[in-house]
């Protein structure tokens, strides 16, 4: 008991100051964490929350219900084919920008180029998704000018389940390939140069140069951010796939993320879409884990 | 040393700024096709009907659609979104660095254990509808503090905060105590200004955070008072050709409506040109608060 005021007396000021963040994750991160729960139970949009506390549990069976359910295989196959897609194309694309942004050696040309390339980062999803509408607008939309003179016919490409998930991957390159590659050129900043200038001297080529110097070189890099994207292979891209799909595409375009949108919010199945967003946190976790944990086994630090 | 060029790495050299110079239009084309079709007039809309590059006779038309009329839709948005950024960014810094502070504390007693409280939303989280019913319940839904109050601490930053602020030494501190200075003096007059570059980039984290959010204030809120910027960028997204007058009605006064595309377009850049204007000034501090937070977060 003296131990405790002891420890309260001289560091009670920072348990005070420390106070409002841990009331504010406890109410907005770990009340939610303890209201999953509603999985297990039958809740209503109208029940107060004492009643949604008091209602009983009844097990499994909206995850029954969803592991049955025809569109159970649908959702996993949209959202890890997006995904997967995302990462085959969003993750080497900011590699190779770096490797050319780090061959010019006009320090004015490289800082434009750069500066470029970063802005689409600060936009909004929703601005990005406007662009997406404009330019693949049918009437005065640029694509369909083009496609338009070179012989095609225009079309609705964004309700079209051929082209939509083709869409959302060149949106998330466009959108994300100039910021990812700030890690990548500062790891090439700090390579040895004199490295690159005994390579000239043994007359290696660029290529020769890339491939034994620089990639190597930047090869903790990759590999980090790789088992970080692997850590959130679920995370397919919920805002941009909610502000551009239509019905239409559902078919390609509907995630677990957008499934319990729908459910929960719109359809106000809120036990039901507690239990499909609980399966892919727990799914989500357990990617995490075992990325991090492969981290670990290459020597690396990890993400913890 | 410069060893000079083979004609091959030449024309790498030649063939590198010629691709480099085309990826940098592909990031600007979009946004200039939409500019140009902001400007677009209805007549000419509806004569040409397809893509034009330099509208013939260019109009303000959407953009005096978008900002007249008595019911200020645009202002309003323009205002509810400055409110969140500035209140919630202060309020953000406010809790993210107090608690970095608390948790850059070497001796403290507990400090794992806080630490842990902190990074355990980072891995699981209860997912969207017990989010939902947590602040429902609270009766923050449909108040202006939906996109303020549920975001106070972004956990990843707070860490990074704190990993800046256990690089201030020690010693300053207990010189200051030394001095005869109380922990709160020390906290405002040795840590508050030494950590203005790292609270600096973090606030700019937050502030585009907060500028450029939407989700919560659109699905938590149906209060159309309350939609920021970027919500009202998303309801003339989501205009469609059928309902495009009805709908649009709602938002401005219902007469001399430019046509949905040009709308659109003009909407995008009223939404995109305060970013555009601060991009500039703002863009290095990104660049180093990404690289603090990639090396080791």
């Amino acid at each position: 008991m003296t131990e405790v005021l002891r420890i309260l007396r001289k560091h009670g000021f920072y348990y005070l100051l420390f106070l409002p963040v841990a009331g504010y994750l406890i109410i907005f991160k770990y009340v939610p964490m303890i209201g999953i729960m509603i999985a297990f139970k039958d809740v209503t949009p109208f029940m107060s929350m004492g009643e949604i506390v008091t209602s009983s549990f009844i097990g499994f069976k909206h995850f029954i219900n969803f592991f049955n359910s025809f569109f159970f295989w649908d959702l996993m196959e949209n959202t890890l084919m997006i995904s997967i897609y995302k990462t085959l194309w969003s993750f080497p694309a900011p590699i190779l920008l770096a490797l050319l942004i780090n061959e010019v050696h006009n320090t004015y040309f490289k800082r434009i180029s750069q500066t470029i390339s970063y802005l689409p980062h600060f936009f909004s999803m929703v601005i990005v998704a406007g662009l997406v509408y404009v330019v693949f607008g049918v009437q005065g939309g640029l694509v369909n000018h083009l496609v338009v003179l070179t012989g095609g016919e225009p079309q609705h490409y964004l309700g079209d389940p051929r082209w939509f998930r083709t869409i959302l991957v060149g949106t998330t390159v466009w959108q994300t390939v100039g910021w990812g590659s700030i890690l990548y050129l500062a790891a090439m900043a700090g390579l040895n140069p004199e490295t690159y200038e005994a390579a000239n001297i043994d007359g290696a080529s660029k290529i020769q140069q890339v491939r034994h110097i620089t990639l190597p070189g930047i090869s903790h890099v990759i590999v980090i951010l790789f088992i970080f994207r692997i850590g959130d292979l679920l995370d397919a891209g919920f805002e941009q796939i909610l502000l551009l799909y239509s019905p239409s595409v559902y078919e390609v375009a509907d995630i677990i993320d957008t499934y319990v949108y729908r459910a929960g919010l719109l359809n106000l199945k809120y036990s039901f879409a507690s239990a499909v967003g609980l399966y892919k946190s727990i799914l989500a976790l357990l990617l995490l884990l075992a990325a991090n944990k492969f981290a670990n086994f290459l020597g690396h630090q990890g993400i913890w | 040393m410069r060893i000079k060029a083979t004609p091959m790495e030449r024309l790498f050299y030649v063939g590198n700024y010629v691709f480099l110079i085309v990826v940098s239009l592909m990031f600007l084309i979009p946004f200039i096709s939409v500019l140009s079709t902001s400007f677009i007039s209805t007549a000419e809309w509806a004569r040409r009907g397809n893509f034009v590059l330099i509208p013939e006779a260019p109009t303000l038309e959407a953009y005096q659609f978008l900002f007249g009329g008595s019911k200020g839709t645009v202002f309003n948005a323009y205002k509810i979104t400055m409110f969140r950024t500035i209140v919630g960014t202060s309020l953000c810094l406010t809790f993210t660095g107090l608690g970095a502070y608390v948790l850059a504390r070497r001796n403290l007693p507990g400090r794992t254990f806080m630490t842990l409280l902190v990074f355990i939303p980072m891995v699981f989280s209860g997912g969207l509808i017990p989010f939902y019913l947590v602040v429902d319940r609270l009766r923050l839904t449909n108040t202006v503090w939906i996109m303020i109050t549920p975001f106070l601490v972004n956990p990843w930053w707070l860490l990074i905060m704190r990993n800046f602020l256990m690089t201030i030494p020690v010693e300053l501190e207990e010189a200051a105590l030394m001095d005869g200075a109380n922990p709160l003096t020390v906290l405002i007059r040795v840590y508050l200004p030494l950590s203005m570059p790292a609270l600096t980039t973090i606030g700019l984290f937050y502030a585009v955070w907060h500028w450029n959010g939407w989700f919560y204030a659109a699905v938590f809120n149906s209060n159309r008072d309350l939609y920021p910027i970027q919500v009202i960028l998303r309801s003339i997204l989501y205009l469609g050709d059928a309902s495009y007058r009805g709908d649009l009605g709602i938002m401005f006064e219902p007469e001399m409506m430019p046509p949905a595309q040009t709308l659109k377009a003009a909407m995008i850049i009223v939404t995109t040109v305060p970013i555009l204007l601060v991009y500039p000034f703002i863009q290095r501090y990104f660049v180093k608060g990404m690289l603090i937070g990639g090396v080791k977060g």
